[in-house]
Order: structure tokens, then C-alpha cells, then sequence
């Protein structure tokens, strides 16, 4: 039966090369239409990054590249996210797993929790930040009186990073383990294994590709993130200046090659993410497909 | 053998001196990037022949008004040199971090330098501008700043209406007409001063960009003389960027002296010949002498005489509700 159906499917999907009875000219319209849009608004305006970064040449490239304010913005960055990321995939994990595995009163008001930092701009995310730690806000006398700097230093940019980044794991988490169900973890732990033990050899391992596709994404935003940043930055060249930021203040002091050069560090971050997106897609389907065989001729045996 | 000697000379500085290791940080506005890296390079010189001591300094630059919006919100400013007189008040008032009477404590109301409002025009100069009147007829774009962020915008707004008021013999209806019409022909508002400067040159927007002197000097010298024209009205306001010390941020630090001689260096005669080699009209005799034919003889006119001041200024036209937003509809 099981058999039959996801035949069905698969006939379907091979069928699927018409979609509907439209006509082969409307099916290529649309996708060249869609093919000169990506084109005109991403693909040449981020190729175009690479050419004014490389327009001096490679010498320049480099040279703007190791500038002592560039490296101090790029290690901020990567401190950051460092910081950022597993502190958000430690939340995401949690959340998800609450989410997708128990019922429980307001479950649905932490789902709309979660995704509060998508439907808010990140200026606010960062002007919350200062009235909480500005020194006018309700905390400021007192962290001023204790010497502790939040605000225009590296924990407002941590904080702010973490409360625009929030989202990313548990939204690609929840899905996917909603998806397994807990039938596969209750037969686990009617054998015996204890709550970690069926996390970590029965729960991460089949959630392993949504999860690491949730961090990859948190770490592309968290690194290049603006606005939020922005705000609580207080701007300080070699300092406080993210990568992001620090494109922003080469370009107005005329350094454009400069900031090319750091923002085609940014371009390749995003290329990178894409690649390894699109690999663990295609993992992840190969993965289900197997698994689908394998049910598949256990039920024809 | 020489080697030999520098190496005693070295060792003698590192074991002698005691060196001590300083921050500072200057809280700027925008078109001063240039300015301030000169003028750092040389202080630190300064400092180092006078005490031995190695001072870093750290920059922060944005629009005027934002930057000191960050120094209320706690930005750790050992100095604050910004673009007009209302946001070092600004400070005082909200934060207690600078005392009301700051303005006194340095000569020249604490302006170091002042500078201008002018026009910059793209080459052969082919919409014809040459005063405030050129600027509010028909299809003219003309780029300011946004002078609820941006210093410059703000002594430009003020520039323009000073001179309708002249114009009109101080009709007030009649000048509020004529700023009006101004930013009708306004395409876009910049945050600040050097946004406006690189959507003027860069993204190539616009007829004329209304801003600092010193900005279109800087223009003129990083993208050519042969792309750009400096046109400069027959009457504009003195503007008087001003310069305070934070008191409870360097009492706090330890660095009041140290903070305190760097704002005083801007008075000295290196300081001011820096100054006037950024673009920025000087105060001294000397380097006015110097760089003096440089700038353009214009009528200026100060805030005080047609405002009454940046205080009244402010709640009149910059307010929430005051004189622009009543007249200014993107």
C-alpha cells in the first residue's frame, strides 16, 4: 500500500516536467524572466563587487586587506559570531525541541516569541539595547558607577547580533523534528536509553542537516549584520567597527577599493554559505530518499 | 657601529622614560576624517617630544547630531569636536557629562576653525548657479543633508534663509516661501554631510551640493578640479564647529590633561596650519596670512545676529512641528 502510494508519487514527480497544460513558450518566459531579474539585481551587482575590489589590482587588494583597522574589524567579526552562534544554536536546539516534542500551554506564543526578531526592524533591536544599557537608560548609573561597558563596545554588538540572529536554528529546526515525529525516540527509550542518550544517537542524528543549514545561516547574518549594530557600534575605527561598518566608513572617506575589497570578503562569506546550503539540501534529500527505499522494499518483502 | 649606537639609544629610551601607554577617543562629525588624521598624526608627535608618553587616538565619525545622541547614550568621548554649538549643548543638558558653560572655556567660542556654506557644480557649471536665487528655480536638484541629523544641513537651511530674509527686507512669510521652494528641489536627504558628498560625486545625483566649504575643497582635491566647480553665493553663514572636553569621561579616564592640550593644540600654530591645509578657515593670523587667499571673500553672517542663537534656532525651525517640518514633503 505505502508502496503503491509513494509510486504514485514518484510518477507524479517525473510528470511534474509539464506542470500544468500551459504552453512550453509561457514555461520559458517565465523563466527567462526570472533569470534576467536575478541577473540584473544580484548577479552582476555582486560580481561588480569583485571587479572594483580587484580594479587596482591584487597588490592593492591585499594591502587594503591588511590594514590594521580592516584586520581589527575582521577579527571583531569573527569574535562576534563566535560568540553569537553557539549560544544561538544552543537556544534554537531547546526551543525546537520543546517545540516539535511536548504540548504545553503558550507553545504557540514562544513560536511568535521566536520569530519577533524577523517582523522587527533591526533599528529598534538595537535602540531597546541602548534604553536598557545607555547611559540614560535604566541600567546606565549603575554600570557607569561599576565601570562596565555594554553599549559602544563589544557585548551591545554581541547582544544586539544575538537578538537579530535568534531565529535562525529553531525556525529550520522545529520543521524538520516535527517532521521525524517521536516514535523513533519513544522506542529508544522504551529500550532503556536515558533522555541524553537518545538526544544525541537517536534525535541530533536524524535532524544533523537541518541543523547545520539553521547555524550556517545564523552565522551569515550574524556576520553581516548592519543596523542593529549600527546603533549600538558607537563607530570606533580599530575598535568598535564590524566588517559591515567598517565597508560603510571606507566608502566616506573615499577609500572605495577599500571598502570593495572588505565587502567582496563579505560576497564570498555569502557564496560560501550558498554552497554549502545547497550541499546539504541535496545530502539531506539523498538521505530521505534512501530511507524512503528502505521502507519502501520492507513493505514489499 | 651605528647599529651599536641606536641600540643603546633604544634600550636607554625604553629603560629611562617609563612610557606610558594612552587612549583617547575624539568624537567627530562627519567631513572631519581628513582633518582629524592629520591633525592625530601631529599631536601624537607633540605629545611624545613633550612627555614621552605614546598616545593613541581613536576616531569616531558620523552625522553631528547622532554623535552626540551616542555620547548622551554613554559613548565614552574623552573630546567631542563636532559641528555646531547645539549638540555639545545638547550634551550638557541631557547628560551633566559637560558643564553648561563649556563654550567659554576656549577661545574663539570654542571654534577652533570655522568654515562656510557653498555650492559645488559639476564642471562648466551647466545649470548656471551663482547665488541662493539659482537654487530654487524649476528643475535645478540640489543635494543638502538632512538638517534634522546633519550639521551641515542645518547651517545650510539657516544659509539659505538668512539670505531670503536679507532679500525680502526680513519678511519672515516671504523667507519661509523661499525655503520652501529650496526643498522642493530636493531629491534626496542624506543622514549627513559626507552622504550627501557621495551622492552628489559618486552616485553622480544632482545640480549642485549645498554643503561644508571644506567638503567641496576635499572634493575638489580627491576627484579632480576638472570634474567639479566651487561656486560660492554672495552671502553665507559662519559656521562655527565647536570643540568641548568631557569632563566626567576624562576624570573618570585619567586624561584630563592630556585631553585638555590636545583641544588647546588645535589653537597652536601647527594646529591651525593644519586646519587651513584641510580646508578649514583658520582663527591664527599666521596661517590666515598662509591660506587665506585660498577661500573666497563672501559675506558672512552669524547665527546670533539673524537667529538669536542656536537655541532658539533649534526650537524655531529644527524642532518636531517647527518651521522644516511644516515646509518639507518628500
Amino acid at each position: 500500500m505505502a508502496g503503491y502510494v509513494s509510486k504514485n508519487i514518484r510518477d507524479a514527480t517525473s510528470k511534474s516536467q509539464r506542470g500544468t497544460e500551459e504552453s512550453p513558450l509561457v514555461k520559458w518566459t517565465l523563466v527567462a524572466l526570472s533569470g534576467t531579474f536575478l541577473a540584473v539585481f544580484l548577479l552582476i551587482p555582486l560580481a561588480n563587487v569583485f571587479v572594483q575590489a580587484l580594479e587596482k589590482g591584487w597588490d592593492l587588494y591585499v594591502s587594503a586587506l591588511k590594514e590594521p583597522d580592516t584586520v581589527s574589524a575582521i577579527k571583531l567579526t569573527v569574535i562576534v559570531a563566535a560568540i553569537t552562534v553557539p549560544l544561538n544554536t544552543l537556544f534554537g536546539v531547546c526551543a525546537a525541541w520543546a517545540v516539535a516534542k511536548f504540548e504545553f500551554r503558550g507553545k504557540s506564543l514562544l513560536i511568535t516569541l521566536i520569530d519577533l526578531p524577523f517582523s522587527v526592524s533591526p533599528v529598534v533591536a538595537g535602540l531597546i539595547y541602548v534604553v536598557m544599557f545607555g547611559l540614560q537608560g535604566y541600567f546606565g548609573r549603575w554600570l557607569d558607577d561599576h565601570d562596565i561597558k555594554i553599549i559602544f563596545a563589544v557585548p551591545g554588538i554581541v547582544l544586539a547580533t544575538i537578538f537579530v540572529t535568534f531565529p535562525f536554528v529553531a525556525r529550520e529546526l522545529i520543521p524538520v523534528m516535527q517532521a521525524t515525529g517521536r516514535e523513533q525516540e519513544e522506542a529508544a527509550l522504551t529500550l532503556g536509553a536515558g533522555g541524553l542518550k537518545t538526544f544525541w544517537y537517536v534525535t541530533l542524528p536524524s535532524v544533523k542537516w537541518g541543523l547545520l543549514y539553521g547555524v550556517i545561516l545564523c552565522n551569515a547574518r550574524a556576520m553581516g549584520e548592519f543596523g542593529a549594530v549600527s546603533v549600538v557600534s558607537g563607530h570606533i575605527a580599530g575598535v568598535t567597527n564590524t566588517m559591515p561598518l567598517h565597508v560603510e566608513k571606507l566608502y566616506n572617506e573615499y577609500q572605495g577599493q577599500a571598502a570593495f575589497a572588505v565587502a567582496s570578503l563579505l560576497a564570498l562569506l555569502a557564496l560560501v554559505t550558498l554552497g554549502v546550503k545547497t550541499l546539504l539540501e541535496w545530502k539531506q534529500s539523498r538521505e530521505f530518499a534512501r530511507a524512503q527505499q528502505n521502507v519502501e522494499s520492507m513493505m514489499n518483502k | 657601529m651605528k647599529k651599536f649606537l641606536s641600540a643603546i639609544v633604544i634600550g636607554a629610551a625604553l629603560v629611562g622614560a617609563h612610557a606610558k601607554d594612552i587612549k583617547l577617543l575624539n568624537v567627530s562629525y562627519d567631513p572631519t576624517r581628513e582633518l582629524y588624521q592629520d591633525f592625530n598624526a601631529a599631536f601624537i608627535k607633540h605629545w611624545k617630544a613633550k612627555t614621552g608618553d605614546n598616545v593613541t587616538i581613536q576616531q569616531s565619525h558620523g552625522g553631528s547630531g547622532k554623535q552626540a545622541r551616542s555620547v548622551i547614550d554613554g559613548l565614552q568621548a574623552d573630546v567631542v569636536t563636532l559641528a555646531l554649538a547645539y549638540d555639545v549643548d545638547s550634551i550638557a543638558e541631557k547628560s551633566k557629562l559637560i558643564p553648561a558653560d563649556w563654550q567659554k572655556r576656549l577661545p574663539h567660542n570654542s571654534a577652533p576653525y570655522t568654515s562656510t556654506i557653498v555650492f559645488l557644480v559639476r564642471k562648466g557649471n551647466p545649470k548656471g548657479i551663482k547665488d541662493w536665487d539659482d537654487l530654487v528655480k524649476p528643475k535645478v536638484a540640489i543635494i543638502p543633508a538632512n538638517p534634522k541629523t546633519s550639521g551641515a544641513a542645518r547651517w545650510a537651511y539657516l544659509a539659505a534663509w538668512g539670505f531670503a530674509l536679507k532679500k525680502y527686507d526680513n519678511d519672515e512669510a516671504k523667507a519661509k516661501d523661499f525655503v520652501a521652494k529650496f526643498y522642493k528641489n530636493v531629491p534626496v536627504l542624506d543622514s549627513g554631510a559626507r552622504g550627501a558628498t557621495t551622492t552628489f560625486i559618486q552616485r553622480e545625483i544632482g545640480d549642485v551640493l549645498v554643503g561644508w566649504e571644506n567638503e567641496a575643497y576635499l572634493a575638489l582635491k580627491e576627484f579632480g578640479a576638472d570634474k567639479f566647480e566651487i561656486v560660492t553665493p554672495s552671502i553665507s553663514i559662519l559656521a562655527e564647529p565647536t570643540v568641548a572636553l568631557v569632563d566626567r569621561v576624562v576624570k573618570k579616564k585619567g586624561t584630563e590633561a592630556i585631553a585638555k592640550a590636545y583641544l588647546e593644540y588645535l589653537y597652536s600654530d601647527e594646529g591651525q596650519e593644519i586646519a587651513g591645509r584641510n580646508f578649514y578657515r583658520p582663527r591664527s593670523e599666521k596661517a590666515l596670512e598662509k591660506y587665506g587667499d585660498k577661500f573666497a571673500k563672501v559675506n558672512l553672517f552669524t547665527i546670533d545676529e539673524i537667529f538669536g542663537g542656536w537655541q532658539q534656532a533649534t526650537r524655531k525651525h529644527f524642532a518636531d512641528g517647527g518651521v522644516f517640518d511644516q515646509i518639507y514633503k518628500p
